[in-house]
């Protein structure tokens, strides 16, 4: 069980109000409201097309809303205009991939310290230090030469999240990251999550692993159509929701 | 692999594969030592004439060098611009493309030829302009411009995605370009690149007809001089395998490197 909720004082890193965004005609998302709070693991459920990556690209800056307000820390990412602005606040937040996105043409070490050597200006060694350090972390430090493609998906998914920690985020955002892999890899992309939770990361995650959600998270926010149906604690959520949307959501899963 | 469903470009003209070359090569050869042996004289002939056909060919390879070289760096950056999200970044790119590509190349020989001055002027320098000069940037600028249309091509086909988890790291569009995308389009642009500098250095010949003294000039003046008919063949043969001989190493470095790039 998850620590009992942390006390209300505590500032919220990332918070989104009245967010809206539209493809064209398409209205994605319609007001949506989130707190995450720093050390805090916050799951987002809901039917697929609901806008649960949209929510996470507003937040890192990769799409901005037409209405409402993003802000991670003390800044306004709605506001951000130019493309530096964007790029300070992208060094502060990991985002972790469902297609793992690594660079193909880079073995697992490249990968990793590619952004810290270019963006962050960190020394080689240093950069291949701590590379070293993340791999053993996600129990890969046998395929440091190897490139993606002769890894196995839940491997180039290890190798993905140690590259977003090597920028050292205060935040990660995980866009149903264990959703394109075999069942039997799944496991252990899981557990290096859970390691991360458990050492105090701020993680906001899309997912449709239900039991770990409820393991791990502080929170859980169900959406459906662009709207947050429902928050509470993953007790409320997956054994008492309030909402029918949500009970039908939950039970429709388990059958 | 996830990346690999991203569009591998399977150009139809990629570089030949072995056997049909081991075969034409062998051709070439036979070819030649039967000449040796029916037409001793004639290939006596010919042989005297060789260093003056090396110094011609000298120019072509010097040309096509050159004019590759500055057509893949021009190109590089007006592909580049091309995709640019600035409309006034992008259109301007777009025009230089459509209007270099859609010129023929002998007619931009003559235009750089007759446009740019045979000397220039730097301060009390007069620096010399020759002509081999002009007629290679006649042909690096459709180089540049085909250039550019590879390298854009060869953008457009690394997946959204790869922008987006650059993006994400903290890179800025050119920052990705220089070390995300620009590395991946290494090994789709090899077999275009390779077919255009192939084009190239046949288009070299052109140059004859500003006043170059290349390969083909000097194999007139050779036939011409020499005035046999047997002579005039065997020399256009020559021609022929001196191209060969210039084109097929190329192909082969080319071959290496897209094997070396073939990370997955
Ligand atoms: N880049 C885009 N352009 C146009 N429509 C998009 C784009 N990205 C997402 N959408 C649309 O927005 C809706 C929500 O998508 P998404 O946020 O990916 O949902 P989820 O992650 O919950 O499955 C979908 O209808 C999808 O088709
Ligand atoms: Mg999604």
């Amino acid at each position: 069980m998850p620590p009992a909720h942390q006390p209300p004082e505590r500032p919220p890193l990332v918070e989104l109000r009245q967010v809206h965004l539209s493809f064209g005609s398409n209205h994605v998302l319609k007001g949506i409201d989130l707190n995450v709070r720093k050390g805090d693991a916050v799951s987002i459920i809901g039917p697929s097309g609901s806008g649960k990556s949209t929510i996470l690209r507003c937040i890192n800056g990769l799409l901005t809303p037409e209405r409402g307000e993003v802000v991670v820390g003390d800044t306004p990412v709605h506001a951000l205009r130019t493309e530096a602005e964007r790029i300070a606040l992208r060094k502060r937040i990991g985002f972790v991939f469902q297609q793992y996105n690594l660079f193909p043409h880079l073995t697992v070490l490249e990968n990793i310290v590619l952004a810290p050597v270019r963006i962050l200006g960190v020394a080689r060694e240093t950069a291949e230090r701590e590379a070293r350090e993340l791999l053993a972390k996600v129990r890969l430090a046998d395929k440091i030469d190897a490139y993606p493609g002769q890894l196995s998906g839940g491997q180039q998914q290890r190798v993905a999240i140690a590259r977003a920690l090597a920028m050292h985020p205060e935040l990660v955002l995980f866009d149903e990251v264990t959703s394109a892999l075999d069942p039997e890899t799944v496991g252990e992309v899981l557990s290096v999550i859970r390691q991360l939770v458990e050492d105090g990361m701020t993680c906001l995650l899309v997912t449709h692993e239900m039991r770990f959600a409820e393991e791990v998270s502080h929170e859980i926010v169900f959406t459906d159509g662009g709207e947050i149906v429902e928050r509470g604690t993953p007790r409320d959520i997956f054994h008492a929701p309030r909402s029918p949307r949500t009970h039908a959501f939950i039970n429709g899963l388990r059958n | 692999m996830a990346t690999e469903q991203s569009m591998t470009v399977k150009a139809p003209w990629s570089a030949p594969s072995l056997p049909p070359t081991v075969l034409w090569f062998g051709v070439v050869a036979l070819a030649w030592a039967a000449l040796a042996h029916f037409q001793r004289e004639t290939v006596a002939i010919l042989w005297q004439w060789m260093p003056h056909l090396a110094a011609g060919l000298r120019m072509n390879v010097l040309i096509s060098a050159l004019a590759i070289a500055i057509g893949t760096l021009l190109g590089a950056i007006v592909g580049a611009l091309e995709l640019s999200h600035r409309r006034w970044v992008g259109a301007p790119a777009r025009g230089y493309v459509q209007v270099f590509r859609n010129t023929p190349v002998l007619v931009l020989i003559f235009f750089t030829t007759y446009v740019f001055p045979f000397e220039i002027r730097l301060g009390s320098l007069y620096l010399a302009f020759p002509d081999w000069i002009k007629a290679t940037l006649g042909l690096a600028l459709p180089a540049s411009a085909h250039v550019a249309e590879i390298f854009r091509g060869a953008i457009l086909s690394i997946t959204s995605a790869q922008w987006d988890a650059s993006a994400s790291l903290g890179f800025g569009r050119s920052q990705t370009l220089r070390w995300v995308i620009l590395p991946q389009c290494v090994k789709r642009v090899l077999p275009p690149w390779m077919n255009l500098y192939a084009m190239i250095t046949m288009s070299t010949t052109l140059a004859s007809l500003v006043g170059v003294t290349e390969l083909l000039e000097s194999a007139k003046n050779a036939s011409n001089t020499v005035n046999r008919t047997d002579f005039t063949v065997l020399i256009y043969l020559a021609v022929l395998t001196l191209f060969f001989l210039y084109c097929y190493p190329i192909t082969r470095f080319t071959t290496r490197l897209e094997r070396k790039y073939a990370f997955h």
